[in-house]
Order: structure tokens, then C-alpha cells, then sequence
């Protein structure tokens, strides 16, 4: 999976852990994270509520609560993540990467015309910009997003949701940073609005080669918008890989039981997975996922699966495939 | 006895006062119903009255034992035809038929004692059982509030047994914790048995599932499904979520600004859709199918309207791929043309056109009427009879005319009819493409 050929790759996330600390003990919701990301490639991270995915993408921009303990690497082109200063998180927060939320009325200020959000998010960035060089960069993020440029001295409310998360990517991209991390970007929009701001994004990732990072629960966006798919149960990736891999012959036994759960046009027979995701103050000493496997062997509740190579392209945490057994319990399941 | 005469032909006669279910099948018949909210003039000066059309002349039978599911986007008035149907929003006028009686037409207490035979699932668990009372005293409510036992043992006895039928087993120990005990799949699971304890016939479910987690969503839906097998009922399915519509529903209705634009079979409105918006909501709708990525998606442009200030004619024809000339086009569609041309020229082509249009805040319109009054005529007429000969935009193939009137633009549109449902491939759809039949 990793490769050689890191230079290539705009983000690199290594052994990422986010704790959490509680009256009762530590909680890892993200625990032992990596993955890579290349400029212009796409990425979904999806899972039930609850596994990580939502820590992890916070992880990324950084925007975990106070008392959270972020360990491990993610590298940003040439910028380390964990444990940067505030002076440098603020350059690389929208030059480098834009951050993408749910609820983009609660991220505009209501008392701010659109082209003075602009004006001032480039100046953050480029203090010498001039007022008119400022709005003419903001205009043509504007008309990239479909916002008419006539629009651009009105007030975040007299916008519509959809019109407002529109800005809120123009926003972000004006800087033309070199990824995007989107948390659950059209969850509160309809589905036709939702098709057209995930059209937008990937018109934008191609158009600027932006690495897009889209954390959804939502397995059908990420089959149509994604190159590749990471999912992720109990803190951890169980699976990463290329979408039409995953999607058609799912190596890990929880994403089988995902994508046969999601309800779809062609849907003959509902299914589910039994059970629930486990505590994560106290996980299960084995795999994760074992309680609730319906491929549960003797090994599971013992051993904690690690993530392997499982095809050229698709790696699976899961003990039915050698590769992730930890080194020293190897030689006894080939034995 | 007088019988309304319906709408469209294929709906059944209703015959007042007469229970035709058994006979005939049909538990229910909506006929002509209008919801309508008023609103006022502004607080502080100014503004005439207005309503909003939230439910805007809807017709439907509803067959005893079917799923009717009712589509479509945020502020479609999906839900407010639900709880118009159950008299939780009054209907404006119209007719809600139940075993021969108006619902739609009778006071409070009339209404009482058939509230036992109706329920409502709504969407967000959390938000529909009081935090204060433990499940046996929340699922058991309706028992006493119907005067059908207040005896503590009895409606422990039901309440179990309901808790069972709806998974939760065993109920022992469930009756006695606190909703915020339970997760949230199970609490909906206790929402539906709550709702089920009088033994009602009809259930409108509003978005059921839509506030779950993806793997317990198919669980509650199996539930309901199961029940409806075991207990008969009948269901009204509330969702925005077209993919489950095809599995669980029967019959659909897609709305669009308070109006059923096309209703029928599950099966043929999946496999055939004819109006052009339903078109566009199955086309939207992400599948887990990476083999879709990529396609050319004919998505309608822009969001739902202001359901104060709907468009004319066929209200989704400025969104809609396919509008044509009879659509209904308006002064205002003809600023939102500019408005989204401009997102697409280059810098000076928008300087340009800025200058002949002049600032699109001095536009004035008048329904059919655009009136340009900063504009400069010499450069906006060209330009305006260029996209017009062009045929670029099916907009410019409803102006009437384009003309100078005291130094003001005026562009004027052909009046469109609104589209009236009309039987197309076994369902019932409202769209000229079909045939132009306006409405009444």
C-alpha cells in the first residue's frame, strides 16, 4: 500500500490516534490510522455513526475539542499536522487545505456580505491583496461554484442551504489549496442539491487536481463520487481501497454486511448486522468486529487483526486473510 | 345523498356515509384537499396577506392493506398532507374520506374516537417519547387517554406483548427503563409499538427511518413490514429517500410545492418514470453502484422554490430539463436565466451584458412581464433578440414580445397553463410533455 513513491501523495496519515480521556479511562476513537492521499484523487471514509470517522476527519483539520491527544503523523505536502503551531495551522488551513462542514449557515457570518467573507479570507492569507484584486479572485470562485457573480453583495441568509454550501466550497477553494477535507457535506441538503454540490466538487477536483477527502455515511456517494474507499468500524480502518473493488467484491466481512444493508432501488430482500459497535473504552480484546461477524471463527476473539494487502489494490483487516495476523502469531495459522 | 364528482377519472366514486372498504377496497380517499397557511402582512409595516400553498389540491385513494408513499423534497408538503389526512393540520378545503366519513369535516370530538384507528410514526425517536416516562408508562398512555383499560396489570400485560411484537424481547427489560436508556433503533421500535397499542388501521410513518444508522435502518423497516403482515395495516410512508420507496411502497406520489405530479404503481413509477421531476430525483439518488459514476446526470438546476411566491404554470419549470414553451415561463425566470448565464461567460461578456441589462435589482416583474428599467435599449434588445433566434434556453420560446416603453425594457411572456394530472402508462401525471390539459 505504501509505496516508494510518497512524494507524490499531498496528504499522508501514519499510526493517527485521537483519545479521548474520561472519568473512566482513555477512549481511542481513532486508533492506528493510515492511509495516503494523491493530488486529485478522491477519498470516502464511511461508516456507521459512532466509528471514528468523524474524529478522524476533525483530526485532519485539526479541529478536535480541548483535552483530545492526537498522536501519530499526517503529512500535508510539507507541513506536519500533529502538533503545529497555531501561526502555521492558520496559513495551512485554506491555503493548503479547506474545510468543508454540514450546516454552512452556522460557518458565515450573518452580518458580512458574501464578497466581504471573500475579501477577508484572502487578505487573512495575502494581507497586500487589494480590495479589487480580493473580489475579482472571489468572483471567479464564485462563478466556478455557480453562484452568480450579481450575488455577491447580498447576505449569507438570502441564500438557500444549497446556495450557501456552494459558498461556503468557494470559500474555501479561493486560496486553491491542495485538498479538501468534506465532513458529511450534503447531509442536510436534498438530494437534487445534493447531486449538484458533489458534481461540483468533482468538477473542482479535476479542474485544480484537489485531493478530496469525503467523510460520509452514505455509501452511495462515495461509489459514485470516490476513487477509492476507506471503512472504518470501531476507530479503525477495516478496509481500504479502490471503489469499484470494494463496492463489487468487499474483502472485509463488515463491509459485505454494509453494502448488503443499504437500501437501494434494486433491493429485493432487507438485510442487517446484527448487534451493535462495540464500547471503545473497552474494546474487544480480538477483532473489533468479531461479536457481531457472521464469518466469526476461533481465532477472532483472541487476535487482533491487522491491515494487509489482500489484492494489488485492496488491503482488509480481517483474519481470513494470513497477511493480518501480527508477526508473531503468523507461523500458528499457517501451521 | 350527493357524491362529489372526481377529479380525475380513475379515482373511486365516494359515497358519503357509506362504508365501501370492504366492497371495493379503497380505506381512504383524499378528494380535492387544499392546506393552506395564512400568513400575515409583515410586523412592521407592509405586505398584503399571503398563504402558502402546503398541500394544493391533492386526490388519492388509498387501498386497505397497500403502502402509499408519499416523495419528495424538503418543503414538498409531504408532511403536511399527512398530518392533514390524520387532522393534525386542518385542511382548508378538500375531503379526507374514512369509512364514509369527511375527517376533513368533523369537529374534535367526532374525530376522537377514531384517532385510536390512526397513528403516527415520526421521524426523530428521540423527540416523540417523553423523557419522563418509563416505556411502560409512554407505550401504555394511549390506553388510558382512549379509555381502553386504565388497569396497571392489563396495560403492563399489552404493553409487553406489544414490546415483543416490535423485537424487543424479552419486555421485562424494557418496560420499566427510560427512553434514554435504549438506542436509537430500539427506541423507534418503541415509538411504533406505542403507536400500534390502540390497534390502529392507518399509520402515516414520517421519514421512520431516516434518523437511524444505516445498519439498523433495513431492521425497522423489516419491523414495520412485518407488522403491517400480521396486524393489516395500512400505511402512508413519508420519506424523502427514493430508494427505499421502491421496496417498501405499493403505491407512490411524488409532490412537488404541495402538488402530486405523478402517482402509481411502485413498479411502473421506478422502472418508467414519466414526469420530469421524478425523472430527476431517481437520477440524482446516490447508489452503491461505482458502475454510475460518472454519468451524465440531467439534473434540474437551482433548489425549491418559496412555496409564498410558487412559480406559474407547472411550478417546476424552471428547474425542469425538459420545460418547453407552454410551461409557464415569467418575468422572473428571465432574471434567473441572467443570473445563472452569467456564471458561465467570461468576465467581459458579463461587464457587457451587465451594462444592457443594467443592475438586476431594478429589473421589475409582473408575473408575465419582465421590465427592465435601467437598462441601456440599444444594447439589451440586440442581445435579447440574439438569444432568442438562438433557441439556447426554451425560455426565450414563451416571449410574447420585446419592446421600448419610455425608456424601460419590456419583455412579456405567452400565458402557461398549469398542467392538470392526466393518465399516462397506467399512472396519473401532471406535465404538458404528455399532452397540455390545464387545470381547472
Amino acid at each position: 500500500m505504501t509505496t516508494a513513491a510518497t512524494n507524490q501523495h499531498v496528504l499522508s496519515v501514519r499510526n493517527l490516534r485521537v483519545a479521548y480521556s474520561t472519568p473512566t479511562g482513555y477512549l481511542h476513537a481513532v486508533d492506528d490510522v493510515s492511509f495516503d492521499l494523491s493530488a486529485g484523487e478522491s477519498l470516502g471514509v464511511v461508516g456507521e455513526s459512532g466509528c471514528g470517522k468523524s474524529t478522524m476527519g476533525k483530526a485532519l483539520m485539526q479541529l478536535l475539542p480541548p483535552g483530545a491527544q492526537m498522536s501519530g503523523s499526517v503529512q500535508l505536502k510539507d507541513d506536519e499536522l500533529v502538533g503545529v503551531s497555531r501561526r502555521d495551522l492558520r496559513r495551512i488551513r485554506g491555503e493548503e487545505m479547506a474545510l468543508v462542514f454540514q450546516e454552512p449557515m452556522t460557518r458565515l457570518d450573518p452580518l458580512m456580505k458574501i464578497s466581504t467573507h471573500f475579501v477577508e479570507a484572502i487578505r487573512a492569507h495575502r494581507p497586500r491583496t487589494s480590495k479589487s484584486a480580493a473580489r475579482e479572485m472571489g468572483r471567479k470562485a464564485m462563478a466556478q461554484m455557480g453562484i452568480p457573480p450579481t450575488r455577491a453583495d447580498n447576505y449569507p441568509h438570502e441564500f438557500s442551504g444549497g446556495m450557501r454550501q456552494r459558498i461556503m466550497i468557494a470559500l474555501g477553494v479561493v486560496m486553491q489549496p491542495s485538498i479538501i477535507v468534506a465532513d458529511e457535506p450534503t447531509t442536510a441538503l436534498d438530494v437534487i442539491v445534493e447531486a449538484q454540490i458533489l458534481d461540483l466538487l468533482d468538477r473542482l477536483r479535476r479542474d485544480e487536481d484537489l485531493g478530496l477527502i469525503l467523510i460520509t455515511h452514505n455509501l452511495g456517494i462515495v461509489a459514485e463520487t470516490c476513487d477509492r474507499v476507506a471503512v472504518m468500524y470501531a476507530g479503525r480502518i477495516v478496509e481500504l481501497g479502490p471503489v469499484e473493488e470494494v463496492f463489487t467484491t468487499p474483502k472485509h466481512p463488515y463491509t459485505q454486511g454494509l453494502l448488503r444493508s443499504v437500501i437501494s432501488v434494486d433491493t429485493t430482500e432487507l438485510a442487517s448486522i446484527e448487534g451493535f459497535p462495540p464500547d471503545l473504552q473497552h474494546p474487544p480484546a480480538g477483532c473489533r468486529f468479531a461479536p457481531r461477524c457472521d464469518q466469526v471463527f476461533s481465532d477472532c476473539p483472541v487476535t487482533d487483526p491487522r491491515l494487509t494487502a489482500v489484492t494489488d489494490h485492496t488491503a482488509a483487516a480481517c483474519l481470513l486473510y494470513d497477511g493480518a495476523y501480527p508477526p508473531e502469531h503468523r507461523e500458528g495459522a499457517h501451521a | 345523498m350527493i357524491t362529489d364528482p372526481p377529479t380525475v377519472d380513475h379515482l373511486s366514486p365516494v359515497q358519503p356515509g357509506v362504508d365501501t372498504t370492504a366492497s371495493d377496497g379503497v380505506l381512504l380517499r383524499v378528494r380535492d384537499l387544499h392546506t393552506h397557511f395564512h400568513q400575515r402582512g409583515k410586523l412592521f409595516g407592509g405586505g398584503g396577506s399571503s398563504a402558502v400553498k402546503a398541500v394544493d389540491d391533492v386526490s388519492f385513494d388509498l387501498r386497505e392493506g397497500d403502502i402509499f408513499g408519499l416523495i419528495g423534497e424538503s418543503g414538498s408538503g409531504k408532511t403536511t398532507l399527512g398530518r392533514t389526512i390524520l387532522g393534525l393540520a386542518p385542511a382548508t378545503s378538500g375531503s379526507v374520506w374514512w369509512r364514509g366519513i369527511n375527517l376533513a369535516d368533523i369537529n374534535e370530538k367526532r374525530f376522537r374516537p377514531l384517532r385510536r384507528q390512526m397513528g403516527m410514526i415520526f421521524q426523530d425517536p428521540n423527540a416523540s417519547l417523553n423523557p419522563a416516562m418509563t416505556i411502560v408508562q409512554g407505550v401504555g398512555h394511549p390506553l388510558q387517554i382512549h379509555g381502553i383499560t386504565s388497569n396497571k396489570r392489563e396495560i403492563r400485560r399489552r404493553v409487553a406483548e406489544m414490546l415483543e411484537r416490535c423485537g424487543l424481547t424479552p419486555a421485562e427489560r424494557y418496560l420499566d427503563t427510560y427512553p434514554e436508556d435504549v438506542s436509537g433503533g430500539q427506541k423507534q421500535r418503541v415509538v411504533i409499538a406505542r403507536t400500534l397499542i390502540t390497534e390502529p388501521e392507518l399509520i402515516v410513518a414520517d421519514e421512520p427511518v431516516a434518523a437511524l444508522d444505516m445498519s439498523v435502518r433495513a431492521k425497522v423497516l423489516e419491523l414495520m413490514l412485518d407488522l403491517k403482515d400480521q396486524l393489516g395495516l395500512t400505511y402512508v410512508y413519508i420519506t424523502h429517500d427514493l430508494t427505499s420507496g421502491r421496496f417498501v411502497c405499493d403505491q407512490i406520489g411524488i409532490m412537488y410545492l404541495g402538488e402530486l405530479v405523478e402517482w402509481g404503481s411502485a413498479s411502473a413509477i421506478y422502472d418508467d418514470p414519466k414526469h420530469p421531476y421524478t425523472t430527476s430525483l431517481l437520477e440524482a439518488v446516490p447508489l452503491p453502484d461505482p458502475s454510475r459514476k460518472g454519468r451524465d446526470k440531467q439534473l434540474p438546476v437551482g433548489e425549491i422554490p418559496d412555496a409564498l411566491n410558487p412559480p406559474t404554470g407547472c411550478t417546476f419549470h424552471p428547474r425542469c430539463p425538459r420545460a418547453f414553451e407552454p410551461c409557464g415561463w415569467e418575468g422572473e425566470d428571465l432574471v434567473d436565466f441572467f443570473e445563472r448565464r452569467w456564471t458561465e461567460v467570461d468576465a467581459d461578456t458579463f461587464d457587457r451584458e451587465l451594462d444592457a441589462t443594467g443592475p438586476l435589482t431594478q429589473v421589475t416583474t409582473d408575473r408575465f412581464v419582465a421590465r427592465f428599467k435601467a437598462a441601456s435599449p440599444d444594447a439589451l434588445i440586440p442581445l435579447l433578440n440574439t438569444l432568442r433566434t438562438s433557441g439556447q434556453d426554451p425560455i426565450f420560446s414563451a416571449v410574447r414580445d420585446i419592446a421600448t416603453e419610455g425608456g424601460d425594457v419590456v419583455v412579456r411572456f405567452e400565458d402557461g397553463p398549469a398542467p392538470a394530472l392526466q393518465p399516462v402508462a397506467g399512472r396519473m401525471v401532471a406535465c404538458h410533455l404528455h399532452g397540455i390539459v390545464p387545470r381547472p
